[in-house]
């Protein structure tokens, strides 16, 4: 730190009022373009799962719609009647274009619904931890630790083969992989935010624990766990696809993107690349773009690069 | 030193114990083995001969019991399908994982530490950019996805290597059966390797980068760099030097999460390891061998953290003073 900072050194630091630090990372975040192509693609990808129903050339699970004279045709074929598949068509004649549609929005929802639930848990535990500290955060703490000394693939499968398959199990499965590192995160957090000031004055007001939990240190908390949510976001939609994947995630009946490659492997080999090509790129998109937005985030929240 | 590995090593026996429990009362719980186990042509008097043989019949306490008899002798059961015993099952399949697993981590690195430092070196050239979206390229691939990819461009469209299997093996040491002796084998080993390597070669370039653009503004690099040093002494010795140890800790856990990710992996590739084993084992519930699978790799992963934080607190003091003191 500067003892005297000229006016120049100054005036980078956000003015008052009309821009609050929620504008001025909006504004930092748009100074990358690849960030900027990210947030589009993320933004596209979820406005196209959420009006799949509108937008996919079929229902692609009403079976009075399908074929089975269709079944797996090449991209940009024609079905008999004239209908164009853009993406080729699966084994039982099923447009991939709004298989795929339809898939993301299982994928994204399930995804989302983890993480909420996830980083609520996270939360949890990690502000009871770092706020009541003594015995009670190195017990929870050595919780975290030891569950994050497993893979989370392990861990979710090892839940899998426990609790059986299903689409709440599945979540309970991601759910029970992501919590441990909110908790970190959120409690590193907070040991930095409790030695402050701030926080020492509300102690003083004699505020609530409860009060001062959440109105003062979760806010201040949020920008690490902006970003590892973000992470996870994408983290836990990969690995619900690899659940998928190998027969062990959604069932049959909600066909996310995982259950959609899997389905076209053992075409694969016989050169019918487009049934698991299409659906993986969108999967692959998907958390790339999550992931590119979570990159500028990073960089954009880290108090310790700020310039 | 001592103390610290004492301390250590309880706390590991605690965790197995543990693990073992949850995983034992957990996988024994769900379905009903016996509908799938045994034939259902079979009458009333072969099922009951059958649910006693498999000792289905017993509370659930004291199947574990024996299971824990049984563990401490290195008898974890039998396998309900193979009718073997599921721990040298699981044992024979280990070497095929182990050499998937050393050939990913040794592409890992061998391409990922170069990278990274490159793009630590020159955060904004091009080439540190490239290699930084690259990165989370190989963050962002789901690791199947990328395996069906790998077969679909070098074993269907191109022909160059094959898609499955292992090839043929060859006794390293007259002990274990290996892949990478011979030149079939070596060709089997590729794709799945590659496929294994990339989520962890874009760790180590990301991890390589950030320990190296980190260290290049510390007070000793600009010392060296004013002393006149040859950059290549000051990156080579001091800057290199100072990032190995988070990156050889991170090496050394990220090992487990390759034997974990083995089973997608193999799971694509058919390759016949301990993985593949795991999810066949959870298709058939096969109990047995998931509860021994899920044992061994437990103990493999105390193992290493083990091993790591030895390594570790050897390596930088200041680890074993904080345990020390606290």
């Amino acid at each position: 730190m500067m003892a005297a900072p000229s006016p120049a050194a100054i005036s980078p630091a956000p003015p008052p009022a009309a821009t609050g630090p929620l504008r001025r990372v909006l504004v930092e975040f748009a100074e990358d373009p690849v960030a900027i192509t990210g947030a589009v693609l993320l933004a596209l990808i979820v406005l196209a799962a959420l009006f799949a129903p509108w937008l996919s050339p079929q229902n692609p699970y009403d079976l009075a719609q399908l074929d089975v004279m269709d079944g797996k045709l090449p991209p940009g074929a024609r079905s008999a009647t004239g209908q164009l598949f853009w993406l080729g068509t699966d084994d039982q004649g099923r447009d991939m274009l709004s298989a795929i549609l339809y898939g993301l929005r299982i994928s994204l929802v399930v995804g989302a619904a983890s993480t909420v639930i996830a980083l609520a848990l996270g939360l949890a535990v990690g502000l009871t931890a770092a706020y009541a500290g003594g015995r009670l955060e190195s017990v929870l703490m050595r919780i975290v630790d030891i569950q994050l000394s497993f893979p989370a693939i392990l861990i979710a499968l090892i839940l899998i083969a426990v609790l059986g398959q299903g689409t709440g199990k599945v979540i309970a499965a991601l759910v029970t992989v992501q919590w441990a590192y909110y908790a970190r995160t959120v409690r590193g957090a907070a040991l930095v935010e409790k030695r402050k000031e701030y926080l020492e004055a509300a102690r003083c007001l004699a505020l609530s624990p409860l009060r001062i939990v959440l109105r003062h240190l979760l806010p201040n908390c949020m920008p690490p766990m902006i970003v590892v949510a973000t992470v996870q976001v994408a983290a836990a939609i990969a690995l619900e696809a690899t659940l998928s994947f190998l027969g062990l995630g959604l069932p049959i009946t909600e066909p996310s993107l995982g259950l959609l490659i899997a389905n076209g492997y053992q075409y694969l080999l016989s050169g019918k690349y487009w049934i698991s090509f299409f659906p993986g790129v969108a999967l692959v998109l998907t958390i790339v773009s999550i992931n590119l937005v979570a990159d500028r985030l990073r960089d954009v929240l880290n108090p310790r690069l700020t310039r | 030193m001592l103390v610290f590995i004492v301390r250590r090593s309880m706390q590991s026996v605690v965790v197995l114990i543990a693990m073992s429990l949850i995983v034992f009362v957990g996988v024994y719980a769900i379905g009903n083995p016996i509908d799938i186990l045994i034939n259902p042509q079979a009458d009333q008097l072969e099922r009951e001969r059958a649910i006693a043989a498999l000792g289905l019949d017993k509370p659930l306490w004291e199947q574990y019991s024996t299971f824990l008899k049984g563990a401490v002798t290195g008898d974890l059961g039998r396998s309900f399908v193979h009718a073997t015993p599921a721990l040298p099952l699981i044992l024979e399949r280990m070497p095929a994982t182990l050499e998937l697993a050393f050939a990913a981590m040794l592409i890992a690195v061998t391409i990922g530490l170069p990278l990274g430092l490159w793009a630590g070196l020159r955060p904004h050239g091009f080439a540190g950019r490239t290699i930084m979206a690259g990165s989370i390229l190989g963050f962002s691939l789901p690791t199947f996805w990328v395996g069906l990819m790998l077969i679909m461009v070098f074993s269907v469209m191109l022909g160059w290597l094959p898609s499955n299997g292992r090839g043929p093996t060859t006794l390293l040491f007259g002990l274990v059966p290996v892949s990478f002796l011979s030149l079939d084998g070596l060709a089997h080993l590729v794709l799945p390797a590659v496929n294994l390597a990339l989520f962890k070669l874009a760790l180590l370039v990301r991890l390589t980068r950030a320990g190296t653009r980190e260290t290049l503004l510390t007070d000793y690099v600009k010392f060296a760099r004013a002393k006149g040093l040859a950059d290549s002494r000051v990156i080579g010795v001091h800057v290199l030097r100072n990032i190995m140890i988070p990156i050889v800790t991170v090496i050394g856990l990220e090992f487990g999460s390759v034997i974990a990710f083995a089973i997608v992996t193999e799971s694509v590739f058919a390759w016949p390891g301990m993985g593949k084993l795991l999810i066949d084992s959870i298709n058939l519930l096969d109990r047995p061998v998931i509860v021994s699978y899920l044992l061994v790799i437990v103990v493999l992963f105390i193992l290493i953290n083990l091993v790591v934080d030895i390594v570790y607190s050897a390596l930088d003091p200041r680890v074993r003073i904080a345990d020390a003191r606290g």
